[in-house]
């Protein structure tokens, strides 16, 4: 979450040529973070296509190095105000493995509600306030607001619902402080936790009518043969872990993630561009990671209730529409509540709230999936149980080079339409990853030229 | 605006966007009900359910000379977009009090102050003028709140 000093009013500006179009967008609105858009035609042809990422790198990796382990996961929830749980947990989880330690299964569980919590309150304020603004040709949520009071109503009903739970469990709305390596400081009430069963049923009413109104909105055209890249477990929708599978037959444990995608430093962007390695012929390295990612790759294991609603919403086992990612969204948000409800019922106050943790060397791996895709963390601690290496793979970082190539096949079939339509189609793209800029942005290659 | 609840926005390790959080501090001391919060749209409109009385005080950037304080009747007129600035998405506090307009949940008595900042660079200290103003703004809502 960031300050207010720097946020520019949008500007757009469009000039139409007879052969040479240039369409600009100076600030991105409705996507967290600093990013811009910039698109060269000429003749009919792309002469250039930037996705930028003008955020300020913030140096999270090198910060950590030195830090005692256990400081670890609060720094790093600071680096998202949306999904802090994803810094929070795959810090965890990656410090947890490093230790040598296993949490149990109460501890676990609670951790998948606190998740749930995150998906709801992420995924209702992207799909409702965000994107669907997009679809229905409104320039803001506010807009929705006035002419569908009642979808704006519901929305922030199920946000605050999700806020709630994090409050709960992780003793704060936003950025956690309840949690840490090894559990929680203190186990949540079996009265509070009981307390949301009725809000959940209501939630899981109320994403289905949210999704089936959304289904009611025109879709661009549009289709791409995605390499989807995702958690898999066993036993349930992937969320806090798993490993990682492609629909191209990737299925890796977390310790050989980097060696099948890696990130690399473009010189239009301050965020790192992620990249499939073994990339298709054509795919310039882009890969997806997010909503559309996981329903195409674990489908199978959503619940007959978000299936049902899937089918209801036109979807079949996989979409390849990316427009339609707000109706992903809206079935994740229904499993959401259905996960979180069966975990509420089941919550009984554990004896422990957290393992002991001794401080020792290791090495670490964590993975969860944050509401916009898979966020990667790798750590080695020293003997005292120090940071010595940190790394942090964010899902808008892996996205960077699907979203400039959707970009590229969505502006190269519609030429024939005005600038300012053709403005709106790009930054509808852009919105359907809803890329959270701020956490993409976590280093910069500087390089010092001295003469 | 009898017994007002207070809503002190911003981020108080950036200066003096930590003038909204200064402000709830210090009428928090004097026993009012005063809490500091991020800014975040959705957030903000929660915090007006079921309340009558608000008071929002947040930094500004409108070009005015530092510590220049604004006052905004918003529960009777729109609130200037533009002058509160925060990223989240650009679902901020303009945004949330006119949706909380739109839907119906605006309370009956809402006040919005805001503060023209100066330095927005890291630290936990406002700077001079800022906190002049702040420290007057304190005195002036507790003496309003009765």
């Amino acid at each position: 979450m960031k300050s207010p000093r720097s946020k520019a009013q949008a500007k757009t500006d469009t000039a139409a040529k007879t052969s040479a179009r240039t369409i600009k967008v100076d600030a991105l609105a409705r996507v967290e973070g600093e990013g811009a858009l910039y698109v060269r035609v000429k003749d009919d042809a792309i002469q250039e296509i930037k996705f930028r990422i003008f955020e300020p790198p913030r140096f999270f990796e090198a910060l950590l190095r030195g830090r005692i382990f256990w400081e670890v996961p609060d720094i790093t929830a600071r680096i998202c105000g949306i999904c802090p749980l994803a810094y929070l947990m795959g810090a965890s989880h990656a410090l947890e493995e490093a230790l040598g330690i296993t949490v149990t299964k109460p501890i676990r569980d609670l951790r998948r509600l606190a998740y749930c919590g995150e998906w709801i309150e992420s995924h209702v304020l992207h799909a409702a306030m965000l994107h669907a603004p997009d679809f229905l040709g409104l320039d803001d949520a506010l807009q929705i607001a006035k002419k569908n009071p009642e979808v704006v109503e519901k929305a922030l009903q199920l946000k605050k619902l999700g806020n709630d739970i994090l409050d709960v469990v992780g003793g704060r709305a936003v950025h956690p402080v309840n949690m840490k390596v090894g559990g929680f400081y203190k186990a949540p009430r079996k009265t509070d936790i009981a307390a949301f069963a009725d809000r959940l049923a209501w939630g899981i009413e109320a994403s289905r009518e949210l999704a089936k109104l959304f289904a009611t909105f025109k879709f661009p055209d549009y289709e791409f043969d995605y390499t989807c890249v995702a958690l898999r477990h066993p036993d349930e929708y992937a969320i806090t872990e798993g490993r990682i599978v492609s629909n191209r037959g990737r299925d890796l444990p977390l310790n050989e993630f980097l060696k099948h995608f890696g990130e690399e430093h473009v010189a239009h962007s301050m965020a790192l561009h992620g990249f499939d390695r073994n990339a298709p012929e054509g795919y310039g390295g882009a890969y997806l990671v997010g909503p559309n990612a996981r329903y195409n790759l674990n489908y199978a294991q959503l619940t007959p209730l978000a299936k049902e609603l899937a089918k209801e919403c036109g979807l079949g086992p996989i979409c390849n529409n990316p427009y339609k990612s707000i109706l992903v969204r809206m079935i994740e948000t229904l499993y959401a509540c259905e996960e979180a409800l069966r975990l509420v019922k089941a919550y009984e106050e554990p004896d422990v709230a957290a393992v002991d943790v001794q401080p020792r060397a290791g090495e670490g791996f964590g993975c969860t999936e944050a509401p916009r895709g898979i966020c990667f963390h790798h750590y080695r601690l020293d003997g005292d149980g120090r940071v010595s290496f940190a790394r942090i793979v964010p899902p808008t970082a892996q996205n960077q080079k699907q979203i400039e190539r959707d970009l590229r096949e969505v502006v190269q079939a519609n030429l024939s339409m005005s600038d300012e339509a053709l403005k709106w189609r790009c930054e509808q793209t852009i919105r359907n990853y809803d890329p959270c800029i701020s956490c993409a942005t976590h280093f910069l290659d500087l390089k010092v030229e001295r003469t | 605006m009898m017994h007002p609840f207070i809503i002190g926005v911003g981020n108080r390790w950036r200066s003096d966007d930590g003038v909204g959080p200064f402000v709830a501090d210090g009428l928090a001391a004097r026993g009012l009900a005063a809490v500091e919060e991020s800014g975040e749209g959705a957030r903000l409109i929660a915090l007006f359910e079921g309340r009558d009385n608000v008071v929002v005080v947040d930094a500004m950037r409108s070009g005015a000379a530092p510590g220049t304080v604004r006052r905004f009747e918003a529960a009777e007129e729109p609130l200037p977009a533009g002058l509160f600035h925060y990223s989240s998405h650009q679902f901020a506090l303009a945004e949330a009090v006119e949706t909380a307009r739109a839907i119906g949940r605006l309370p009956a008595g809402l006040v919005v102050f805001g503060v023209e900042g100066a330095c927005w660079d890291y630290g936990d200290a406002l700077s001079a003028p800022v906190r002049a103003a702040a420290e007057r703004l304190i005195g002036t809502i507790a003496q309003e709140s009765g």
